[in-house]
C-alpha cells in the first residue's frame, strides 16, 4: 500500500451543479442577484465586518484547511472572504461568472463553517456567516454542487433528507420495534404518542442507511424508561441541507414542520439524536429564520440527554468499554452548544481508558465534513480528506498512545472520519456514544 | 511658516476634530440603525456580560490561545497600541495644549517614557509591514490600502520624534507632525481604521453569542 495523498489540485473540480449552473449566468444576472441579497438580507454586520479586518492573518492557522494544505495562503479564513465578498461588495456585484464558480467551489467545499475562526479573530470576525450569504448568493443563481442540491430536493419534496415515503418510514420503525422486541421483550417505539415527555427526531440517513441507531435508541429509551415517541407523519427529519445550501425558506419549512410535529404532540421536549449540522439548524439557525430567538419546544442534543440519563442514574452498565477510546468534538455541539463536558462524563462513565486528542473542546479540529462539505459528494471527497491531515495526525497521536477506538457523537464527523481513518491508514474503530452506550449496558430481559 | 503654522494648528486641527468626532458618531449610529433594521440578531443575542467578559479576555496579553500562540504579534500588537493612544493623549506637550485650549488639566507622562512609546510605535509599524511581506498568508490578504494605512498611522510619530528632538528642518516636520496627525485623527471612521469604534461591538457580539446562546468559550 502506497502512502496516501497528500497534496491535491484545488481548483476547478468538475461538478454539474456547478458548472452548468455557472454556463447559464450572465453578468447583468450575478449584478441583479447579488444586490438583491447585499441590500436585503444582509446589513450592519456584513459591512462592519469587512470595514473591521485588518488584514493581520491571525484566523490562519485557526483553520484545518490552512494548515493541512501547507499553510496555503488561499485556505485562511480571512482569505476566503477576499476571494468571495470582499471582491463582490467592492465591485458592487460586477464580477463575471467564473469569479462565481471559484466563489462557489471555495464556499460550498472549502470552508466547513466550523466557527473555530471566530475563536482566533481578535475582533471575532464571523467568517462562518459571511460564506453562508455568499452560499446564499450562489443558491439564488442556481450555481450549487449536485449531490447537496439533490439532498435539498428531497427535503423541498418529501421534508426530509433521503427521500424517505412517509410508508417507508414507518415500515422502518415497525421493522426497528421488531428486531428489537426479539432481544428486549415488549419493546416498543411508540409512534405518535400524544403528551409524551419526549419526541425522538433523527435525521433522514438514520432509516436509510443506519436503522440500528434508532434500534439502539428504543433501547436506551426502553431501559431508562422514558416517556417518549416518534411522529409517524413529516416532521421527524431533524436534518437541513436547505441551511447549507443557501436555500433559507426552504431550512425554515423544515424547522416549521418539526416544531409543529413536536407541538401537535405535545411534548414536552424534543431529543435528537448523535447529529451536528441538524443541531444546529434546530438550535440556532433554523428557529431563527422563523423568527424564534430559541427554539418553541426545548431542544436536546443526544449528548446531553445522556449526560441526563447518567446523572440521574437510569442507565446501569454492566461493565465499562474496555477499549481505550478517544472523542472528537463535534464543532456544532461543542462550539454550538458547549456539551464537551457532558460528553467527557459519558465517556469516563461507559469508557475504561479515555485518551484526549489535543487540541479538544471548543478548539478542536472539525472533521471537514460539516458544513454540508460532505454533502457535497464524491468530486469533492479526495479534496476534503487531503484538508484534513491535522485531524489524521490528531487520530495518529492518539492512536500511538494506545487508542483503538473514536468516538464522534455526530453523523457527519462519523462519516468524514471515515474516510480520514481510511485514506490515512489508520486503522481505528470508530462510533457513535450510544453503540457503546448500547454495548455496555444492562437490558432488560 | 507662520500662516502655515497658525492654518494647522488652528482650523485644521478643529477640522480634524469635528470630523473624527462627527465622522465616528455618524458611523456608530448608522451601524446601529442599519443593525436594528436588518441584524436584529444583534441586539436580541446581545449580551453585556458575556461581552465584557469576551471583551476582557482579549485585551489581556496571553489570556486567549490565539495571543498565546503568536508571542511576538501579541507583544506588538499590545505594546503598539498602547502607546499609539497614550502618547497622542498623555505627551507632556499635548497636555499642555489641553490646558491652553480647554483649560483641562491633563496627566501626561514622562518625556523619556513617550520617547520610547514614540520608538514603539515606529518599530511595530515596520514589524507589521515586514509581516505583511515576509508571511504568505498575511501578504494574499495585503493591498496597497494596508500599507498606506500603516504609513498614515507612523507619519505623526516619526515627524513628533523629528520635531521634539529639534533635528534639522524641524519646524517643517512640526507642521507635518500636525497635518499628519489631524489626517490620521479625520481618516479614523472612515478607513479601516474604524476598528478602532467597531471592535467592541464585533467581539461583545461573538462573545454574547458564544457565552449565552452557544455556551462555549471563545478565546
Amino acid at each position: 500500500m502506497g502512502e496516501p495523498a497528500s497534496k491535491i489540485e484545488v481548483k476547478n473540480i468538475k461538478d454539474i451543479g456547478l458548472d452548468e449552473g455557472v454556463a447559464r449566468l450572465t453578468p447583468e444576472k450575478i449584478e441583479t442577484v447579488v444586490n438583491d441579497v447585499i441590500d436585503n438580507e444582509t446589513g450592519a454586520r456584513l459591512k462592519v465586518y469587512v470595514d473591521t479586518c485588518v488584514h493581520c492573518g491571525l484566523c490562519s492557522e485557526a483553520c484545518h484547511y490552512y494548515l493541512s494544505n501547507d499553510k496555503n495562503p488561499i485556505f485562511a479564513p480571512a482569505a476566503k472572504v477576499k476571494q468571495t465578498l470582499w471582491e463582490i461588495v467592492e465591485k458592487k456585484g460586477k464580477v463575471s461568472p467564473a469569479f462565481i464558480r471559484r466563489a462557489a467551489e471555495l464556499c460550498y467545499t472549502e470552508c466547513n463553517l466550523c466557527r473555530r475562526c471566530a475563536m482566533y479573530c481578535p475582533f471575532g470576525i464571523d467568517v462562518a456567516y459571511m460564506m453562508l450569504i455568499m452560499r446564499r448568493i450562489c443558491h439564488k443563481l442556481g450555481v450549487t454542487p449536485q449531490y447537496i442540491q439533490d439532498t435539498a430536493h428531497s427535503h423541498s419534496a418529501t421534508m426530509n433528507q433521503m427521500w424517505v415515503k412517509e410508508d417507508e418510514w414507518i415500515d422502518t420503525l415497525f421493522w426497528q420495534e421488531e428486531e428489537a422486541g426479539e432481544e428486549v421483550e415488549n419493546l416498543r417505539i411508540p409512534l405518535e404518542k400524544e403528551g409524551a415527555d419526549v419526541m425522538y427526531s433523527v435525521i433522514g440517513p438514520e432509516p436509510k442507511f443506519r436503522a440500528q441507531l434508532i434500534y439502539q435508541a428504543a433501547v436506551i429509551m426502553n431501559a431508562a424508561g422514558v416517556d417518549w415517541t416518534m411522529p409517524a407523519t413529516p416532521g421527524w427529519d431533524n436534518s437541513d441541507m436547505a441551511m447549507y445550501t443557501g436555500d433559507n425558506e426552504m431550512m425554515a419549512r423544515l424547522k416549521k414542520e418539526h416544531f409543529e410535529t413536536a407541538m401537535r404532540l405535545k411534548v414536552k421536549r424534543i431529543v435528537m439524536g448523535e447529529c451536528g449540522h441538524a443541531f444546529r439548524s434546530v438550535y440556532d439557525m433554523g428557529n431563527r429564520a422563523l423568527g424564534w430567538k430559541m427554539p418553541p419546544v426545548e431542544m436536546v442534543h443526544a449528548l446531553e440527554f445522556y449526560y441526563e440519563l447518567f446523572k440521574a442514574d437510569r442507565i446501569k452498565i454492566k461493565h465499562k468499554f474496555d477499549k481505550p477510546v478517544t472523542l472528537h468534538d463535534p464543532c456544532n455541539v461543542i462550539r454550538g452548544r458547549g456539551l464537551h463536558e457532558m460528553a467527557r462524563y459519558v465517556v469516563n462513565k461507559t469508557c475504561a481508558t479515555f485518551i484526549e486528542m489535543t487540541p479538544n473542546r471548543e478548539h478542536n479540529y472539525c472533521c471537514c465534513a460539516g458544513g454540508g462539505v460532505i454533502n457535497c459528494g464524491p468530486p469533492f471527497r479526495d479534496k476534503r480528506v487531503v484538508s484534513n491531515r491535522v485531524k489524521a495526525d490528531q487520530l495518529s497521536a492518539v492512536k500511538k498512545k494506545g487508542v483503538e477506538v473514536c468516538i464522534a457523537p455526530c453523523h457527519n464527523c462519523h462519516g468524514g472520519l471515515e474516510d480520514i481513518i481510511h485514506h490515512y491508514h489508520l486503522g481505528l474503530e470508530l462510533k457513535f456514544l450510544g453503540d457503546i452506550i448500547y454495548e455496555i449496558m444492562e437490558k432488560p430481559e | 511658516m507662520h500662516t502655515l503654522y497658525n492654518f494647522v494648528s488652528g482650523p485644521l486641527a478643529w477640522l480634524a476634530f469635528i470630523v473624527f468626532i462627527g465622522g465616528s458618531i455618524y458611523k456608530i449610529v448608522t451601524m446601529a440603525r442599519l443593525a436594528k433594521k436588518k441584524d436584529s440578531a444583534v441586539y436580541e443575542y446581545w449580551d453585556t456580560g458575556f461581552a465584557l467578559r469576551s471583551i476582557a479576555h482579549w485585551s489581556i496579553p496571553f489570556a486567549t490561545v490565539n495571543w498565546r500562540k503568536n508571542p511576538i504579534m501579541t507583544l506588538v500588537t499590545f505594546a503598539f497600541h498602547i502607546s499609539l493612544i497614550a502618547v497622542p493623549l498623555f505627551l507632556c506637550a499635548h497636555a499642555l495644549l489641553w490646558k491652553e485650549v480647554f483649560d483641562i488639566n491633563w496627566w501626561y507622562i514622562p518625556d523619556g517614557m513617550a520617547d520610547v512609546m514614540t520608538l514603539i510605535v515606529i518599530g511595530a509599524c515596520f514589524y507589521f509591514a515586514g509581516r505583511r511581506i515576509l508571511r504568505p498568508d498575511v501578504k494574499y490578504l495585503t493591498s496597497t490600502s494596508d500599507y498606506l494605512l500603516l504609513l498614515m498611522v507612523v507619519m505623526p510619530f516619526f515627524t513628533g520624534f523629528w520635531a521634539y528632538h529639534q533635528w534639522p528642518g524641524y519646524r517643517m516636520m512640526f507642521i507635518l507632525h500636525m497635518l499628519s496627525g489631524e489626517f490620521v485623527l479625520a481618516a479614523i471612521p472612515f478607513t479601516r481604521l474604524s476598528h478602532m469604534l467597531y471592535a467592541v461591538f464585533t467581539r461583545g457580539y461573538i462573545g454574547s453569542e458564544f457565552g449565552a446562546v452557544r455556551h462555549a468559550k471563545d478565546w
